[in-house]
């Protein structure tokens, strides 16, 4: 048993020193597997990212309730209070149409323009905050019914590009599953081919281990464990991209976020998505081995 | 220790290799297999290795019909007996001493013990001296006595030899028999293939001659 444990270490290592005999060769698979690996992760991460964001914007959905110009705050603050009421709302703010035009004035490039106005042109405005699990259904209802006033000149509702968004990471989302099964299995194949190779130039041992009375397990087992090496070294090397990645854009990205008031910051790796990378790689560079094996160590037979 | 009961060997093509081939081998003798090419020395053989299975009758190598053997089980019977082959199979990137270490490691020798028989068996050949040597920077001879220690470093109570001396001068062959004649001394049953007749007279032992796949004889 201690014998049997020690033979095994042995080959778990010996395989890495027979792949370190091979240097280019080696650092070119495990390049490619890393690449594999990363190309899905990073996807993903771009959809964790963009949901976060839109997350986010959740107070988009609040929608403006315009009333016709000339219509008194009296009025405004009475429909207010009747919103107010309703089932999905959360909150209603007044803005008066002397706020609106003081914020304009102030905020940049509109105070000039304001102070040529000899009238406020704008109308008082509610801003309604649905609650966060209002349907769109009612919203909808909700725009139609207050159209019906005739004080109420416009009702916009912001719900529609945020739907059409989250409905776009969803179909993303998709997409990067089946990238990542169709990269996983071009990770079995790599690796697979690899080991193809390697069996091929080690013909001649196999040919007299099994002379010599080895088992197939015995035979198998050095490619099986380059497999597993393949798939370590290929998911550490896609960690590194992904790292890399992440490096690179962050500054990028928060200085984009500052501009709009440090809305979000960059979400690099998550520990599931890193024990993915690790998973899906030890499992395509065990899978492609033994695919391998399976195929090409049974042709050999020694010929005598 | 071997015993043939009738055995036929066809090959896909339809070259029938033995013929109805009976013989019996006992234990601790020195037999050699004797012939032409092409008579069926070489897969008489590769029965008795499982390298092939016979078309029919029966092979039994210490008591067990080997002909029936599942595949699984292959490997544990070749691990029971010692091979030579003429072209001695040694692998050209090992040491002497990791080639000779090979069979101990498939068997699941441990490592102190691995270095013991190798010396052991390196000594009965003579060697001792080459164990870190690659087999190309030996001679043709000494390859082969290499070939010779790792069929005995298991300590097979069986050891089969095709053409051992195939390749060899007359001198390295005499050499090389009188090895296996003192191997066969300790106790190894031994069974040779070889068409050098003048060999065999001069060694001494059992001859079993086959011409065309068939036995014509024994002495």
């Amino acid at each position: 048993m201690k014998n049997y444990l020690l033979r095994h270490l042995q080959n778990f290592f010996g395989s890495l020193g027979s792949m370190s005999r091979q240097p280019v060769s080696t650092a070119m698979t495990v390049a490619v597997i890393g690449i594999a690996l990363a190309l899905p992760s990073a996807l993903h991460i771009m959809v964790r990212n963009g949901t976060a964001v839109s997350g986010g914007w959740e107070h988009i959905r609040n929608f403006s309730v315009y009333l016709v110009p000339g219509t008194s705050l009296d009025y405004a603050q009475r429909l207010a209070g009747e919103i107010q009421q309703q089932q999905p709302v959360q909150s209603v703010t007044v803005i008066s149409a002397e706020q609106a035009f003081e914020e304009l004035q102030n905020s940049a490039g509109f105070g000039d323009v304001m102070n040529t106005l000899e009238d406020n042109p704008l109308p008082h405005t509610l801003v309604v905050q649905p609650t966060a699990d209002a349907p769109p259904a009612a919203l909808r209802q909700m725009e139609a019914e207050l159209l019906t006033q005739k004080e109420v000149d416009l009702v916009k509702l912001d719900t529609d590009w945020v739907n059409r968004l989250n409905a776009g990471l969803d179909l993303v989302q998709r997409l990067v599953w089946i990238a990542a099964v169709l990269l996983i299995g071009a990770v079995i194949v790599i690796t697979g081919n690899t080991i193809r190779l390697d069996i091929q130039n080690r013909r001649a041992e196999i040919e007299v281990s099994k002379l010599l009375g080895a088992t197939d397990a015995f035979v198998r087992r050095p490619f099986l464990y380059i497999g597993f090496w393949y798939g370590l070294f290929g998911s550490c090397f896609a960690l590194v991209l992904l790292g890399a990645g992440f490096l690179l854009l962050n500054g990028p990205a928060e200085r984009l976020s500052s501009l709009y008031g440090g809305a979000f910051h960059l979400m690099g790796m998550d520990r599931s998505t890193a024990m993915a990378v690790f998973g899906g790689g030890l499992l395509a560079g065990l899978g492609g081995a033994w695919s391998a094996v399976a195929r090409h160590l049974a042709d050999i037979q020694p010929r005598v | 220790m071997i015993r043939f009961e009738n055995v036929s060997k066809r090959y896909e093509g339809g070259h029938e290799a033995l013929r109805n081939v009976s013989l019996h081998i006992q234990r601790r003798e020195l037999a050699f297999l004797t012939g032409h090419s092409g008579a069926g020395k070489s897969t008489l053989l590769k029965l008795i290795a499982l390298i092939e299975r016979p078309t029919r009758g029966q092979v039994l190598v210490d008591g067990r019909n080997i002909g029936r053997l599942p595949d699984r089980q292959v490997p544990g019977h070749r691990r029971r007996i010692g091979m030579v082959f003429q072209d001695h199979k040694l692998l050209e990137d090992r040491s002497v001493f990791e080639n000779m270490a090979l069979p101990l490691v498939i068997g699941g020798v441990g490592n102190r013990e691995i270095s013991r028989r190798v010396r052991a068996a390196l000594d009965q050949v003579g060697l001792l001296d080459k164990e870190k040597k690659t087999p190309r920077t030996l001679s043709t001879g000494e390859q082969q006595r290499v070939g010779i220690a790792r069929a005995i470093v298991t300590r097979p109570g069986l050891l089969i030899a095709d053409e051992p001396t195939g390749n060899l001068d007359p001198e390295l062959s005499l050499e090389i028999m009188q090895l296996f004649r003192r191997l066969n001394e300790v106790g190894v049953t031994m069974l040779i293939a070889t068409h050098d007749l003048e060999l065999v007279e001069r060694i001494g032992g059992r001859r079993i001659v086959l011409t065309d796949g068939q036995t014509a004889g024994s002495s």
